[in-house]
């Protein structure tokens, strides 16, 4: 099938003919070329919209697993509720949001895309937490470290493993979530993707659209791994 | 303007459930396109799954199944009906199953991988075959975690299922949709309320269903340990 090695084509030189092709070729660079503002833009929001989701949650998720960290009894409320709002669907968490926020802006995007965070995040910093050695622990307490001391000097940087691992998993999903917010056009390359579809289904702005998708979601996840790599030098040491 | 309240005047009409492609069509087509997608994905994940936990290597494999993480269902569901496959349902349904490979395959193969080795060990002292080992043993064994795999594709494959409405794929998503298209200020708002209480109360009603189905097949002797480890691999995926 010709659209099939045209499909795999980030490798293609830049020199590729100006004609890509009869009809309605699966990539042309002439698209890229003549609409690059378009793209760029559709691009540059949905990289923001993904970053402030992920900020928010990480800022909403994280006091949350300590919560449930020093108060166990709510460890299970707190992954329950996050696991219900987990369950209901974009779509329809979009359709409730939408009419009450409003559809001129992507706060209503932004909200659902926390909420879906959220429970990757929490879950993981819990995971992070708990696995902290129970020696670890005393040792800090025997050294004089106070609840607050302990848990962002010993508990926190030892969890920083666990958080990274709930913040990549929560920005490729939410890049991939982002698209649904085309539903009312604020879904950055989602817009796009949507609008080639509904303009005589034009395969090279659709697969423009879902190719710069699936790279942001791989470049922000190696810049997480790279940052938690930052953070966390001992590990390294440790496999060395 | 309460859009909560015109939602319910909306399920409260009983036309808009029986009408042409009212709410019972549409949940029917709904039910229909998750039920091939979750069949399909469960042909192609759990033999996968279950193969490469029997052989024991495969972590390469899960790795790329769960990059598939990274790819807007969105974007499947544009790009499948342009190709030879033609729009309709067999795109959407295609689209939904290659996003429920990955949970069933990662739980199959963890499934057959925590089973202790020395009950293994001890089957092959039985003079167990390969394929017995696999039937009496290792499958019983890891009946939970094909049981949690199921729990999340399906529950998944039915809250996306309701994207495609956003490329005519029919579906529940098609009451929000076509709210959409009425307009917020003309009545659409309640339609696209009430398509989105359905939407999520089917979801949740699927999970709490099948979260019944995954504790009735797992075994008693089983059950505590489950819980733990199959929460653990849900996160992972």
């Amino acid at each position: 099938m010709s659209f099939l090695s045209r499909a795999a084509v980030p490798a293609w030189p830049l020199a590729a003919p100006a004609d890509d092709g009869p009809g309605n070729p699966w990539f042309s660079w002439r698209y890229v070329h003549d609409n690059f503002g378009d793209i760029l833009s559709a691009l540059q929001f949905h990289a923001g919209l993904t970053a402030r989701a992920v900020l928010i949650a990480m800022i909403v998720a994280v006091p949350l697993a300590v919560l449930a960290y020093w108060i166990r009894p709510l460890t299970g409320p707190i992954l329950a509720l996050s696991g219900i709002l987990y369950t209901i669907p974009s779509l329809a968490l979009l359709a409730l949001l939408a009419p009450l926020v409003g559809t001129t802006t992507d706060t209503s995007v932004l909200i659902a895309l926390v909420l879906y965070a959220l429970l990757v995040v929490v879950r993981n910093s819990l995971a992070g937490l708990s696995q902290v050695p129970g020696e670890v622990r005393d040792a800090a307490l025997g050294m004089g470290y106070g609840r607050f001391g302990r848990l962002w000097r010993i508990e926190l940087p030892l969890a920083v493993p666990g958080i990274i691992t709930g913040l990549r998993l929560a920005t490729v999903s939410t890049v991939a979530l982002v698209t649904v917010g085309g539903l009312i056009g604020q879904g950055g390359l989602g817009d796009m993707i949507l609008g080639g579809f509904r303009n005589n289904y034009y395969k090279a702005e659709i697969m423009t659209a879902s190719l710069l998708c699936v790279a942001l979601a791989l470049v922000l996840d190696l810049l997480l791994a790279g940052l938690g790599r930052l953070l966390t030098p001992w590990t390294r040491e440790r496999r060395s | 303007m309460n859009y909560l309240q015109e939602g319910f005047v909306w399920l409260n009409d009983p036309l808009n459930w029986t009408n042409p492609d009212g709410l019972l069509d549409r949940l029917g087509e709904h039910l229909v396109i998750t039920f091939w997608a979750v069949l399909l994905g469960c042909a192609v994940g759990w033999p996968l799954g279950v193969w490469l936990g029997h052989r024991g290597r495969g972590g390469a494999v899960i790795t790329a199944a769960n990059l598939t993480l990274a790819i807007p269902t969105l974007a499947l569901l544009t790009i499948l009906p342009l190709t030879p496959l033609g729009f309709g349902k067999p795109p959407v349904i295609v689209a939904l199953a290659v996003f429920a490979v990955p949970p069933l395959l990662a739980n199959a193969y963890t499934g057959l991988r925590q089973i202790d080795p020395e009950t293994r060990e001890a089957a092959k002292g039985m003079g167990l075959s390969g394929r017995q080992l696999l039937w009496r043993v290792e499958l019983p064994l890891s009946v939970p975690y094909l049981a949690a795999g199921l729990r999340t594709a399906a529950v998944q494959v039915v809250a996306t299922a309701a994207l495609a409405a956003l490329v005519n794929g029919g579906g529940l998503g098609e009451i929000i949709s076509a709210g959409f298209g009425i307009g917020m200020s003309n009545g659409g708002g309640g339609q696209i309320v009430a398509g989105g209480i359905v939407v999520a109360l089917l979801a949740l009603l699927v999970e709490a269903l099948l979260a019944i189905v995954q504790r009735l097949v797992t075994p008693r002797g089983l059950r505590p340990a489950r819980r733990r480890r199959a929460a653990a691999v849900v996160s992972a995926g």
